[in-house]
């Protein structure tokens, strides 16, 4: 029993720095029983920002707000919405910076448009550089 | 005293590195032609020389500091404490701003200091000018140190016991994590010299490329050890079983690496063909600029936040204007004398180069991608817009610029130089293309997976046999050593894409809150809690759950994943446990403490995952790393081989010619 109570004191500390004397919410550490709906789920956490760490999804973080950002995924995705429905859902509460998936939006356009200028270049580069070997090897024949 | 000593010699270091900076620079201007002018000229090699004694000194000084837990020391008092086992004492020197700057430095001013003793193949002008840029270089690095950030600057008063290093840093694979990524930015700086001093003199040659490619080669095997080694850290200690985050901090040691990719490549371009020339010179520069923007990104804390930057804003400015000046005067150097050197040879567009030209672009454009989307959200920030880029942007954004190229690179190493027919390869590229075709096939029937896990699967298979073809119809005792380190380098990336995509498709995952006595199945595994024990460590307490796992009814075995508190600092961390078996690992953490069931038995959160062929990411990067030792090895030993022909038939004709003269005067 003491033994406990040591162990007891062991753990408080934890518990006050990790500030979470609440047990976490229930699908915070469970799995949807519906294992499609689970990779779902899972797919749709690993593209979500844990919002207190340090560039880590809620799929890979400990932070009290992963879980209950967890719980809230795999709650409403068994209450039938979408992993869309539920990105917009986080996204309207927590803003576009919950989401790892930027969209062509006002203020992220340059992230879109810039790999595409990249093709193009690639593009005309080799096209370019091809016409002109293979004019070359025409001119030597 | 001894932080007194580290100091001073610091500070003479600092000296020295703009004496080798200035004497290069006058003798370069003057000409090596006598006189005064001749003196400076003798002053460059000495200098680099006696620098790179003493930083190593300094640095020697600062890990003493450590060593002892010197508590007069500020950085000691912020990073140690007494308690702390000998080696994470030491491992700490570097486990912070101050100590991995020095770190960086001091390799820095030894790589230096090697090339001045010891390189002898290039014009003495092309020595003096590379010695030179690396001076400048390494000025800026001592400033930024002397300046705002002083490893071994003192308390007042003596503190009674130091903070303690943070406890994820506490790990053997982490400790030589940061050296390991160091030594590779540091070859590429000295690539980077080689470069700029070939360019001034205007001797971007063959020659040139042989001297710089072992530097590049080393530098590149270092990076790929360095990100290895992180990420298998990141994947057992941060206990998510994630290997890969696109985390910036990640992003900044990637960049580097594939931009030494493609000069690894063009080098050796230049080296066989002469051709290529400018773009070589330009790699070399994109080199330098991502492994100092990779340091400072890191080490400025901008990449936590901009704001974070803000905190301190000299040493934030300092970075931007070291940045500005390098890499800003670094492109106009080279955007003044690109046109002072021509492109080099010509080729056709099926030619071997022609392959390592798109590939070098592909990657660039890959670099440019993560360049892209680890900076835009720093921009953003600064305008108070938050944005948060991730994998889902990294990976199908980088594959479209990523699968042409593991396609060329099959074909590209059974090309010939210079011109060939593709006809020529057509029955090897035939059953690479149906391996590819026929493993997409099946992954698609298989099961519903990700485009880019069946994608990654196909390519693996086909690059897989690609890469071992260059050997076909050849005896395997001629091959060179060099050739050699291709092959295994081009499997090594075969075999850590298929660990990537298999992790990607095939992991099973189980979450599970478990009483003692209770087991659960992940694939075809079983899992049994026996029970959770407390126990201590040395700075540490932990709860340890007893698992045994076995596999299709096979045999248990014990399996023990901790959740671990440290007290100095505090801070807790979870230690998965791993079972490793050929084709993949079993991967499991020990969570909180889930409540009580009805009958009030404590229950434990459980966290399982079975992942198959994840290792193989690791033996991937190891086989890369192995393959670039034998390239180095090979290369030298096929140049060493080469200079002593080459003074053998020197010392003939010496021979021969004091012959003929002895023999002249009795004809006369």
């Amino acid at each position: 029993m003491r033994f406990l109570l040591i162990l007891l004191g062991a753990l408080l500390p934890t518990a006050l720095a990790a500030q979470d004397s609440m047990p976490p919410a229930p699908y915070a550490y469970k799995q949807l029983e519906d294992p499609a709906l689970e990779a779902q789920a899972t797919e749709l956490m690993h593209t979500l920002r844990c919002l207190t760490c340090q560039s880590q999804t809620i799929a890979d973080s400990d932070a009290p707000i992963a879980g209950d950002m967890r719980h809230q995924v795999r709650s409403r995705m068994a209450a039938g919405e979408s992993p869309d429905q539920v990105r917009e859902w986080l996204r309207t509460r927590y803003g576009d910076y919950v989401s790892y998936e930027p969209e062509v939006s006002a203020t992220t356009w340059p992230l879109f448009i810039i790999p595409v200028i990249f093709l193009l270049v690639i593009g005309l580069v080799l096209w370019r550089r091809l016409r002109r070997t293979s004019s070359n090897e025409s001119a030597g024949a | 005293m001894i932080a007194e000593i580290g100091l001073a010699a610091l500070w003479l270091a600092a000296a020295l590195a703009a004496l080798q900076l200035l004497a290069g620079a006058l003798a370069l201007k003057h000409g090596y032609v006598g006189g005064a002018e001749r003196d400076f000229a003798r002053l460059v090699r000495p200098a680099a020389i006696t620098q790179a004694l003493l930083a190593g000194i300094s640095f020697v000084m600062l890990l003493w500091c450590f060593a002892i837990t010197d508590l007069s020391v500020k950085l000691v008092v912020t990073n140690s404490h007494s308690m702390k086992p000998m080696l994470y004492k030491i491992t700490g020197t570097w486990g912070n701003h101050e100590g991995s700057m020095l770190l960086w430095v001091a390799v820095m001013a030894l790589s230096g200091g090697l090339i001045a003793w010891l390189e002898r193949r290039l014009p003495i002008r092309t020595m003096q000018a590379t010695l030179a840029t690396q001076g400048f270089v390494a000025l800026g690095f001592y400033a930024f140190l002397l300046l705002s950030s002083n490893p071994f600057e003192r308390l007042p008063v003596p503190a009674a016991e130091g903070q303690g290093l943070n406890p994820l840093l506490q790990d053997i694979g982490l400790a030589l994590h940061p050296p390991t990524l160091y030594i590779g930015y540091v070859g590429l700086s000295v690539a980077f010299s080689f470069a700029l001093g070939a360019l001034l003199t205007r001797q971007v040659t063959p020659e040139f490329a042989r001297v710089m490619r072992p530097w590049v080669l080393g530098a590149w095997v270092f990076l790929t050890l360095g990100i290895t080694a992180g990420s298998y850290w990141a994947y057992y200690e941060l206990g998510w079983g994630g290997y890969w985050f696109w985390d910036p901090v990640e992003n900044a040691s990637l960049m580097p690496w594939l931009a030494a990719t493609a000069l690894l490549h063009s080098t050796s371009v230049l080296a066989a063909r002469d051709a290529l020339r400018t773009w070589t010179i330009m790699l070399g520069v994109v080199a330098l600029s991502m492994s100092m923007l990779g340091t400072f990104l890191v080490r400025s804390g901008v990449l936590t936040s901009v704001h974070a930057f803000a905190v301190d804003p000299e040493r934030g400015s300092f970075i931007l204007i070291l940045l500005a000046l390098y890499i800003g005067g670094a492109l106009a150097i080279f955007a003044l004398r690109a046109h002072s050197i021509s492109e080099g040879k010509r080729f056709a567009a099926t030619s071997r180069e022609s392959a390592l030209v798109f590939n070098n672009v592909m990657l660039s454009a890959i670099l440019g991608v993560v360049l892209l989307g680890t900076l835009y959200p720093l921009l953003t920030e600064a305008f108070d817009v938050r944005v948060s880029v991730g994998p889902p942007y990294f990976n199908p954004v980088s594959a479209i610029f990523a699968v042409p190229m593991f396609l060329v690179m099959a074909v590209g190493p059974l090309l010939r130089w210079k011109a060939d027919r593709a006809a020529r390869v057509q029955v090897p590229m035939i059953v690479v293309g149906i391996v590819i075709v026929g493993v997409l096939a099946f992954t698609a029937y298989l099961g519903d997976y990700s485009i880019l896990a069946v994608l990654g699967l196909g390519l693996a298979a086909g690059l897989a046999i690609a890469s071992f073809l260059p050997l076909r119809g050849r005896k395997l005792t001629r091959i060179p050593i060099a050739t050699w380190g291709m092959v295994l380098a081009h499997f090594g990336v075969a075999v850590s894409l298929f660990g990537m995509a298999s992790e990607s498709a095939f992991t099973k995952e189980r979450l599970a809150a478990m009483i003692p006595g209770e087991s659960v199945a992940v694939a075809d595994w079983q899992i049994t809690l026996d029970g959770v024990d407390p126990i201590a460590g040395p700075n540490w307490t932990a709860l340890e759950a007893r698992l045994s796992a076995s596999r299709a009814g096979g045999e248990a075995i014990a399996v023990t994943p901790q959740a671990r508190t440290f007290w100095a600092p505090f801070q807790a961390t979870s230690e998965s446990a791993l079972l490793t078996r050929w084709d993949g690992q079993l991967y499991a953490v020990l969570g909180d403490s889930a409540g009580v069931d009805q009958e009030g038995n404590q229950r434990w959160q459980v966290r399982i995952w079975w992942k198959p062929f994840v290792t193989f990411i690791w033996y991937g990067g190891l086989l890369i790393s192995l393959g670039g030792a034998l390239a180095i090895i090979g290369r030298l030993t096929k140049d060493l081989k080469r200079r002593r022909a080459v003074r053998r038939g020197d010392e003939k004709r010496e021979e021969a010619r004091e012959l003929a003269a002895e023999l002249e005067p009795e004809t006369a």
